[in-house]
């Protein structure tokens, strides 16, 4: 019988940083596949950003640069437009992608530069310890805001993938999750289809992924789900919010 | 080659292709927006990267991440628009890859104003940016330098794997001089494929490389910032540029000015020659590394009692001065930075004041 299963070759054999229950190596290995299954390994370029995935670096084998706390998307302008033939990938959270950087994410998505974005939206600030975010539900609790997120003081969550889709520049804007094992695998399509856009020079590709924090939400990796499932998602409606023509 | 009759802005921004620079992210702000429309219609005549970025924030890392992969890549700006690069800086002098930054200055802090000023001195020679790091910085005095330096700068960024500033005052950008290109420069980043995210294919390597600036580990922290000591250590000894004007005399009072500055306080030493008084003037050309050894030995020539550093700011290069006389003579200063550059009368006036 032949090998049923292996590792991507683009992973590296380091252990992960990461806490039990994250999500954040389900979207690497998805991201992971879609590179091995287009055969770019040798001509990608990931940005890390800061927050839990600022070490991304050590769990890809690729070229990988490492931005400053919400510059990513700008890095990888620079690098897609020095060198278009390279594939390019920025890997970020909230607080990095709609909180410090928003100017850049919508500036670089509204130039429709072609490189893909993975946000990871799992509503809070995880690698500084729990602090609210732009993404924070109402009334859900965050180390800086310890009686819940009021929205009176800090309005309503953002929802990226609704404010990128009303860019008039073509791209390519989609919501998805990875709270089961058929989100995972819809998850997985979108990255592929969001490098493929790239390969093709097509456009502008953003895929945000409703994930969990269970170490800053208080919760265990299974009520995470659930609490993401009942409580995030109605709100991050899923979908394709914009596709290139 | 013959001379062509150039603005200060256009004219950099010219040497940057002529260094073989072929790619240019910059935002627009006054005194310096003449680079950015030169090279908006210049890049595609050589298939060049021109684009114009959402804020200098964005700007200093599209120049980190085209630097990170290996391209020959500035930016221009002015002083309110280096502050805000000034946090790429930083990362690009900790990443260790090759940028050049040009500041026409203009007048702070805050808004300030557009006219030209010489207030960004401790910004560009004592951080800007956190963290411990130095730029090597330019000074050039007038058209020609800043197409000079502005070449050289490719190459010593390229040398020492780290952002190189040319610092010129607004009117080095402003004014138009005949100025003469030199050769083109031909040579290519020696070692990128050492360090630049170029892709494994590209290098044909089957190792990845990394472009980073977090070291969680001491120890790791602390090599980096040793390796980049050394560097600053290596400009000091190699890359110190100066020139002294009338040091040949037996000169009673030194002026240390740079830039447009130093040119008006050469037309003042001009005129006192007349009157029979000696004056000399040592010119930084590097600000960093600084003329340590040449301050000192032409401030303590026997006939000179007095040492003055004459700037279009409140008073900033003074204080290197005054380290490199080490107390051997009193060191004064004069400026003017509300954007008026000090006429040679008042220089003048100021040096009669010394004797």
């Amino acid at each position: 019988m032949g090998k049923t299963f292996s590792k991507p070759e683009v992973m590296s054999d380091n252990m992960t940083h990461y806490c039990p229950g994250c999500t954040h190596g389900i979207v690497h290995r998805l991201v992971a596949e879609a590179i091995d299954d287009l055969g770019i390994r040798e001509r990608t370029v990931g940005i890390a950003p800061v927050g839990c995935a600022v070490l991304a670096y050590n769990y890809f084998n690729c070229d990988f640069q490492e931005a400053a706390h919400g510059r990513a998307p700008a890095m990888a302008t620079g690098i897609k437009r020095v060198r278009p033939d390279l594939i390019v990938f920025t890997y970020q959270g909230d607080g990095d992608l709609a909180s410090i950087g928003m100017g850049e994410i919508i500036h670089a998505a509204n130039r429709g530069e072609k490189f893909t974005s993975i946000f990871i939206n799992n509503a809070i600030y995880g690698m500084t310890g729990g602090q609210m975010a732009p993404t924070t539900m109402p009334g859900q609790r965050a180390t800086t805001a310890p009686t819940g997120r009021d929205t009176d003081q800090t309005g309503m969550p953002i929802r990226m993938a609704n404010l990128l889709k009303e860019l008039v520049t073509p791209g390519y804007v989609t919501r998805q999750a990875v709270l089961n094992p058929k989100q995972i695998n819809r998850t997985k399509k979108a990255i592929k289809k969001a490098f493929e856009y790239q390969v093709e020079g097509k456009c502008f590709s953003f895929v945000e992924v409703i994930s969990t924090c269970p170490t800053n939400w208080g919760l265990t990796p299974l009520d995470s789900l659930k609490w993401a499932q009942d409580t995030l998602l109605p709100y991050y409606e899923l979908g394709d919010y914009k596709v290139p023509e | 080659m013959a001379k062509v009759l150039m603005k200060g802005n256009e004219a950099i921004g010219e040497a940057a292709i002529r260094a073989g620079c072929k790619n240019y992210f910059a935002y627009p702000i006054t005194p310096q927006s003449e680079v950015a429309e030169y090279l908006a219609k210049r890049m595609p005549e050589v298939d060049g990267v021109f684009l114009q970025g959402e804020s200098e924030v964005a700007v200093g890392y599209m120049i980190f991440g085209a630097a990170g992969a290996g391209e020959r890549v500035m930016t221009t700006s002015s002083s309110p628009g280096i502050s805000l690069m000034s946090e790429a800086i930083s990362y690009i002098a900790a990443a260790q890859v090759p940028a050049v930054f040009v500041n026409i200055m203009r007048g702070g802090p805050g808004l300030g104003g557009i006219l030209p000023s010489q207030g960004d001195y401790f910004q560009a020679t004592k951080g800007g940016g956190h963290g411990d790091y130095r730029l090597l910085v330019f000074a050039p005095d007038g058209v020609q330098e800043a197409v000079e330096m502005t070449m050289k700068a490719f190459t010593l960024a390229e040398k020492y794997r780290g952002p190189v500033m040319i610092l010129g005052d607004g009117l080095i950008g402003q004014m138009m001089e005949p100025v003469e290109f030199p050769d083109d420069l031909k040579t290519e980043p020696s070692n990128k494929d050492a360090w630049a995210t170029n892709g494994m294919s590209t290098r044909k390597s089957d190792k990845r490389n990394l472009v980073r600036s977090l070291f969680l580990d001491p120890t790791e922290l602390n090599n980096n910032n040793l390796a980049l000591k050394a560097k600053y250590e290596q400009m000091k000894k190699e890359e110190v540029l100066y020139e002294g004007y009338n040091t040949d005399t037996d000169y009673s009072v030194l002026i240390a000015s740079y830039g447009t500055m130093s040119r008006v306080c050469k037309t003042a030493i001009d005129m006192m020659k007349e009157e029979g008084i000696e004056v000399g003037l040592l010119r930084p050309k590097t600000l960093f590394p600084f003329p340590e050894e040449a301050i000192f030995t032409a401030a303590t020539k026997e006939s000179c009692k007095a040492v003055i550093s004459i700037e279009m700011s409140m008073g900033q290069m003074v204080e290197d001065v005054e380290r490199c006389v080490k107390g051997q003579r009193k060191v004064d200063f004069y400026g003017e930075c509300g954007g008026d550059i000090p006429t040679p009368e008042r220089i003048i006036e100021i040096i009669k004041g010394l004797l």
